[in-house]
């Protein structure tokens, strides 16, 4: 089981995954990375907003398909496009900052001019372009884009599979993560970003990481009362992760938070009892103080979706690729649409309580993170390894691969897609 | 415009003894400076004023002051055990205004980490909200805007 495998005698990225290890050379070659751009984030479905960072016609939120800026946009008949942020003329960006309103896209450079649907409009003296450039071909370039429960993916490759199909067994559990917002829609409240000095891979494996909570975050645990605290004590419990398929999984750490519309005459847990007591000061029926109360911390579970998003607990996690040894995360705080007041600022402050880059749990992961990309470099040859829970696997309801709560299922769930994707011959693309 | 050199000399001297205990981590004697009611805040957006309903990096009352510092202090989080010493320097006061014993005063600022990729900085302007205490003040507000905490920062495992 032991058995040192020597990198000399695999001869593509692809080998470098077995079932239980991969090698470390993973993290830190940059000819890898760069594969990865083309053969991962070109071609798979990519997250890059939910539909509430967009609420109006004109609202727009830049990032990223791998390296490559995009724009995400609402337009005037409140239909969605993504396109490449780069003008069709010599390839400026068209729009910047994070995310704002706005009625059209306009070059900076040479001032071409671009609807919200990308559509070129206007370019200054445009005679000089008489019958040798036709407006219609130069729009800005649109990025097949689609929706699953607000969330919304792109992909550069014209003939993936639909979404719903990319996303299949990971579906049950989108729809149960979005009960969090007590009865109301999900609402983005505004995102957390921060880089840390390592390979996106180590932030795509934490987030199925259960194995690493109660050590990296032992600092967090000491900061919450006693029955929180109990809650968080989830590695002997009944929790389980499942490959989902497609590289995804979920991480069940709470099993009692996995429908967050069940169960609703449970006692409300203490830390609570201020919010609970404001609701129904503020007149909420009992029944909806119980549904808010009990959707306010969070779903119990860590959905990953491969390659860059997560459903974690209470929020988004998406992570951007920067470099070979650098990442950018993004913590997107959620609450609900038209909910009570008390309620999404709450959910706020727990976010700021444990994520972020003065949270109490983020700067222990990131710390942790750093260490595996400074630490992984030694050794001429070397694997990390992903075997645990290996020898105790079962059959879940739906027909998948299960491992404990703490097994690295979800990681080698991840990391067989990503050996799939890194086998394939790369594809050209026009345009 | 009339300046009042002794309430920006006052003002200036109790702003270095807080930054100073920051540096030299006296953390307890740093919480005795705060009204209860007092909340230190770390905006995410710069233009954002109503913390209260917006996401913000730290957003801390009294109770999260106190457990934020058992959490630099416990040696149990693993992000603060390499943490080495801090240097802030602050300049450019100016008093916004003084209205019944409350001052709101702006300054600049700038935070050195000894990091082990390297010095680390950032620079922010912070304002205060001080309320007359005895000869000194209380903190009653301290919003810290650092630049790029809407775009991207590291960890951070100290008090701005």
């Amino acid at each position: 089981m032991t058995k040192d495998i020597k990198i000399k005698n695999l001869n593509s990225a692809a080998d470098l995954v077995l079932e239980d290890r991969v090698h470390k050379s993973l993290y830190s070659d940059n000819n890898i990375f760069e594969e990865e751009l083309d053969k991962v984030f070109n071609n798979t479905w990519v997250w890059l907003a939910h539909e509430s960072e967009l609420p109006e016609a004109g609202s727009y939120k830049t990032a990223k398909i791998g390296r490559q800026p995009v724009i995400a946009v609402r337009d005037r008949k409140k239909n969605i496009h993504v396109m490449l942020n780069r003008c069709r003329h010599r390839g400026a960006t068209v729009c910047e900052g994070k995310s704002g309103k706005t009625k059209a896209f306009t070059c900076p450079y040479h001032g071409w001019g671009y609807g919200l649907d990308g559509s070129l409009r206007a370019l200054p003296k445009p005679e000089e372009y008489e019958n040798i450039l036709d407006k219609a071909e130069f729009g800005l370039i649109k990025v097949r884009t689609e929706s699953y429960q607000g969330m919304i993916f792109a992909t550069l490759k014209e003939d993936l599979e639909p979404l719903n199909e990319f996303l299949g067994g990971a579906k049950k559990w989108i729809d149960l993560f979005m009960k969090q917002g007590g009865g109301y829609p999900i609402k983005a409240l505004g995102d957390h970003r921060f880089r840390f000095p390592g390979n996106w891979k180590i932030q795509l494996e934490n987030t199925t990481d259960a194995y690493h909570f109660p050590i990296v975050h032992k600092s967090f645990i000491s900061s919450v009362d006693e029955e929180a605290a109990e809650v968080f004590d989830f590695l002997d419990g009944e929790g389980f992760v499942e490959d989902l398929g497609n590289g995804h999984s979920v991480m069940v750490m709470i099993p009692e938070l996995v429908d967050l519309e069940a169960n609703l005459e449970e006692p409300i847990p203490e830390r609570f009892a201020d919010l609970a007591k404001q609701l129904s000061e503020e007149g909420h029926p009992d029944e909806e103080v119980r549904r808010l109360v009990r959707a306010v911390g969070g779903s119990g579970f860590n959905l990953n979706l491969f390659p860059n998003i997560a459903c974690s607990m209470a929020f988004f996690r998406n992570l951007v690729p920067i470099s070979v040894n650098e990442t950018e995360i993004h913590h997107v705080a959620l609450g609900g649409e038209g909910a009570p007041e008390a309620f999404n600022q709450k959910r706020m402050r727990l976010h700021e309580h444990f994520q972020g880059p003065m949270g109490f749990g983020t700067p222990d992961d990131g710390e942790a993170w750093e260490r595996v990309q400074a630490g992984s470099i030694a050794g001429t040859d070397g694997w990390i390894m992903v075997n645990r829970g290996m020898s105790k696997l079962s059959t879940s309801e739906d027909g998948n691969v299960k491992g404990a709560v703490c097994s690295e299922t979800g990681m080698r769930a991840a990391y067989q897609k990503y050996k799939q994707l890194m086998s394939k011959q790369s594809e050209q693309k026009g345009a | 415009m009339k300046l009042d050199t002794q309430l920006l000399a006052d003002v200036t001297a109790f702003l270095s003894i807080e930054a100073d205990m920051l540096d030299n981590k006296e953390y307890q004697q740093w919480l005795d400076l705060w009204l209860e009611s007092g909340l230190y805040i770390v905006p995410v957006e710069h233009t954002a004023t109503d913390y209260t309903n917006t996401l913000n990096v730290a957003y801390d009352n009294e109770e999260m002051r106190r457990l934020r510092i058992e959490r630099l202090t416990s040696g149990e989080a693993v992000s603060t055990q390499m943490t080495e010493k801090t240097v802030r320097t602050l300049s450019r006061f100016r008093i916004l205004d003084d209205i019944d014993g409350v001052v709101r005063v702006r300054c600049a600022y700038c935070l050195y980490e000894n990091n082990k990729n390297g010095i680390r900085t950032y620079p922010a302007n912070i304002q205060f909200k001080l309320v007359s205490d005895g000869g000194s003040f209380k903190i009653a507000e301290k919003v810290v805007k650092v630049m790029k905490s809407s775009q991207h920062l590291t960890t951070v495992s100290y008090l701005f």
